[in-house]
């Protein structure tokens, strides 16, 4: 199978090769017959990928320690379910699953265009395979994930404990792969319009829709490895300002401000510029993550060990970098804006604002994510920069984008009637307020906490009511139908959708870092102890000697404050034979308003007594139900609609042009 | 592509090519370190003594060792990484063995027999010991195996290596420690 595997990762290369090759020369030779060839390449090279991964599977699947990778990430005693999932376990491994992902957006783009072809589409596709190419060649080289071992071991190594400790395993990483890799579908458009001279906007059309996709992959990807951290690791909260999570938060981040400034320039041919080197950034930024993570560059709880990538990624992030700006650089003249900013206070000054803070967030993080490396580049001192700094730095410039967030909507383009937007904003600013006295009165005394819980509330009041006024224009309209409102207006209501989603995250981000609560204390079997108002009572030690591991669950008895049982709490210790460390799973009793949470830190006289961690942490669910919220208000934003001749749902806010020519580009 | 090389272009270009310049250098700068040498805090500490049972032979104490440069080695025959290094330790006791620098292998959660097992079909000439408490991984703080300590002549560890070890890195570290001591 090693062989087997290794053939098709070098066939894939030549594959992928001749589909840049093909799809470069027909584009300059305007060889319509080559670019088709290239286009069907995408496809073959999905399928050899698929099959490379799908033999990795295999051999995962049938116990195949010749390979290396099997040996070192899978063993007999591996739950068939973590022998899957240990394709995604590894550096090598993982990178098949990266190629797989990549080819397939290749053939997705190849199948999305198979009629209609816009004239950057040659381009893009060479960008796209000249991208696989990179990934492929590591796989071939640097990386070998086939690889074999002279002489197999009885018995694999096992995954890394922490990876096969819970199922969310199964659906971070490839959600966030399908964010991270999806980046380079814009970026291949955007690049294409440069090297092809297209001063248009016709790009950004067909762009915006792949964006918002791979936005709401980005999204769910994040959310989740949020949920796992919080989940698995056991320290009670689920972002720590990790190196790896920071790159991951980057390209987010850029995209979104991709995605308001795109309509400035669909609306008003402004920011042409900006946005191509906004899609530039957000590709540059995931290649800088996956960089960061791989070349052991930082120290990361993601960061994989004894990698060999680094040199050939930098290299290849100094191409991105390169290509991508010199390109700018190259059409600068051609990507002039002809139109200009009329009123600081109109949509279009929201949008600028909107961009100048996601923007100021993406610097003030990789500021900190970068500045250990510069010290140590400098001085040789190696520090680390923690939790407080970008929680200091980051916290007011979140805070004014839920200002904005909260504001922007009512605003009209160009600025033509603000007393309107003045009137629509009673409501909500009103109802900011009550929370913020409420919250002040309630005891929450932190400034930014009660601002936060205000601006969350604003936010969330006015897409509701915005979204709201867009059903009671259908009712009253002429041409009926609550539904068909909403859905005319889809992508400014589905925008909406997103801004509740954003209120409900940031809701439970400020009540769980402001208002959690947290006590560590060894109890004796038997003995109980008082947190939050409940009676915790250690009950006792049991073990589970399962084929891979052994299970310690030390089981508390949680009682409410009036005597009536509110079930247990079980948090376990797992002991892997390849680790001597434990690692530790909580036990969580999730709630709509707040979480019981409790992890086992150690254990003394054979489970005679334990030391427990206990958190009560508010919000938290939220944080996940917003964080869906968001993924399906981008998901709706991005369904492909009925072409109609009709401006549609922001009627009575926007005087400007009719979305009709940038909504048929879209689709 | 269209567009003369007007200076303005230059100029950008220049530019656009001098801040990714600065990035790669920063950037470079961290491909040089090596991971798996970790700032262990154990590192200038005196190494925690043993007497442990060897696979065959009497059993080895490490504080008779001292006057010795010791390479104590974590292994199990599970390990496949283990497998990786074997041959560089096997050389490193093959080139030094001489002047003084014993290469100790500590056999962790396993099975006397898997291990002689191992030891037989993959050649480890230097000497085992078998650590069936845990106990000495358990002083020597190791996360898994395989973990290894250079423990020099006067008792105190001189280096930690996570994963498996370079034999070209242990064989200049051996060199200068030897020179020094001369």
């Amino acid at each position: 199978m090693s062989q087997l595997g290794t053939y098709l990762l070098l066939f894939g290369l030549a594959v992928s090769g001749y589909g840049l090759l093909a799809a470069a020369v027909g584009a300059k030779a305007g060889r319509p017959a080559l670019v088709e060839s290239a286009r069907r390449c995408a496809y073959a090279l999905f399928v050899i990928v698929a099959a490379a991964a799908a033999t990795m599977l295999a051999a995962l699947l049938t116990n195949d320690f010749a390979i290396g990778y099997v040996a070192g990430n899978s063993a007999r005693e591996t739950p068939v379910f973590f022998k899957a999932l240990a394709l995604w376990g590894a550096d090598d491994g993982s990178l098949l699953l990266w190629n797989l992902i990549l080819a397939g957006y290749i053939a997705a783009v190849a199948l999305r265009f198979r009629t209609d072809r816009p004239p950057t589409f040659p381009y893009a596709l060479s960008v796209l395979f000249a991208v696989q190419v990179f990934y492929l060649i590591l796989v071939n080289g640097p990386a070998r994930p086939f690889a074999s071992l002279a002489s197999p071991p009885a018995d694999g190594r096992g995954p890394a404990p922490l990876l096969q400790n819970h199922p969310l395993m199964a659906v971070h990483p490839p959600f966030l792969y399908l964010g991270f890799i999806g980046f380079t579908v814009p970026f291949a458009f955007g690049v294409a319009a440069l090297l092809a001279g297209q001063g248009s906007d016709q790009w950004v059309s067909i762009i915006r829709r792949w964006t918002l996709v791979v936005w709401c992959f980005l999204t769910v990807g994040l959310v989740l490895g949020a949920l796992w951290s919080y989940s698995v690791l056991g320290w009670g909260g689920y972002w720590a300002w990790d190196p790896v999570e920071n790159v991951a938060l980057l390209p987010w981040l850029c995209s979104t401000a991709f995605l308001h400034s795109v309509m400035l320039q669909e609306r008003r041919g402004m920011a042409r510029l900006w946005n191509i080197a906004l899609v530039i950034g957000a590709f540059a930024l995931t290649t800088f993550g996956t960089f960061l993570t791989r070349a052991n560059v930082v120290s990361s709880v993601h960061a994989f060990a004894q990698s060999s990538v680094g040199p050939a990624y930098l290299a290849f992030l100094a191409l991105v970098l390169l290509g991508g700006f010199g390109l700018v650089a190259w059409r600068l003249p051609e990507l002039r804006t002809p139109a200009s900013l009329t009123s600081a206070i109109s949509r279009e000054g929201a949008f600028v604002a909107n961009n100048v803070l996601l923007l100021a967030a993406t610097a003030i993080i990789l500021l900190g994510t970068t500045f250990p490396l510069v010290v140590e580049a400098v001085s040789g001192q190696q520090i680390t920069v923690g939790g407080p700094y970008f929680r200091s730095a980051v916290t007011p410039v979140f805070l004014l984008i839920l200002l904005l967030a909260g504001t922007a909507p009512l605003l009209p383009w160009r600025a033509t009637n603000r007393a309107r937007a003045l009137r629509r904003l009673r409501v909500p600013a009103a109802a900011a307020a009550l929370v913020m006295i409420a919250t002040a009165w309630a005891g929450v005394h932190q400034a930014a906490a009660v601002a936060g819980f205000g601006l969350a509330t604003l936010v969330f009041v006015t897409s509701g009511q915005e979204i709201l006024s867009g059903l009671a224009i259908g009712r009253h309209g002429t041409r009926g139908g609550a539904m068909r409102a909403l859905a005319r207006g889809r992508r400014r209501h589905a925008g909406l959708v997103v801004h509740m989603g954003l209120a409900l995250v940031a809701a439970g981000i400020i009540a769980s870092s402001s208002l959690a609560q947290q006590d560590q204390v060894t109890l004796k079997t038997g003995q109980s102890t008082v947190f939050a108002g409940q009676v915790l009572r250690y009950q006792g030690l049991h073990a589970d000697r399962q084929p891979q591991r052994i299970v310690l669950t030390a089981t508390v008895a949680v009682t409410n404050p009036g005597g009536g049982s509110a079930g247990t709490l079980d948090p376990r210790m797992n002991l892997y034979p390849a680790t001597t460390a434990p690692i530790g799973s909580p036990s969580i009793r999730r709630g709509i308003v707040w979480d019981l949470y409790a992890s086992v830190i150690s254990l003394q006289d054979s489970g005679g007594s334990a030391t427990f961690r206990f958190y009560r942490n508010p919000g938290v669910n939220w944080l996940w139900f917003g964080g869906l919220v968001m993924a399906l208000g981008g998901a709706a934003a991005a369904w492909p609609g009925r072409r109609r001749r009709d401006p549609g749902g922001d009627k009575g806010v926007s005087p400007a042009r009719g979305r009709t020519a940038v909504e048929a580009g879209a689709r | 592509m269209s567009g003369r090389l007007t200076r303005r272009r230059v100029r950008l270009l220049a530019g656009v090519g001098a801040v990714v310049a600065v990035i790669v250098v920063l950037l470079m700068t961290g491909l040089g370190k090596d991971p798996s040498v970790i700032a262990s805090p154990l590192v200038g500490r005196a190494a925690p003594n043993f007497t442990l049972p060897q696979l065959d032979g009497p059993p080895v104490t490490l504080a008779k060792l001292r006057g010795q440069i010791v390479v104590i080695n974590f292994w199990a025959s599970w390990c496949t990484e283990c497998q990786v290094e074997q041959l560089a330790l096997d050389q490193t006791w093959q080139q030094f063995r001489d002047s003084g620098v014993v290469v100790l292998g500590v056999d962790f959660e396993d099975s006397t027999d898997a291990a002689r097992s191992y030891v037989r079909t993959d050649g480890v000439a230097y000497p085992v010991v078998e650590d069936s408490s845990s106990k000495t991984a358990l002083a020597y703080g190791l996360r898994g195996v395989p973990e290894t300590f250079v423990v020099n002549s006067s008792g105190r560890i001189v280096k930690h290596v996570i994963g498996p070890v370079g034999g070209a890195a242990l064989t200049s570290d051996l060199n200068s420690m030897l020179a020094r001591a001369q």
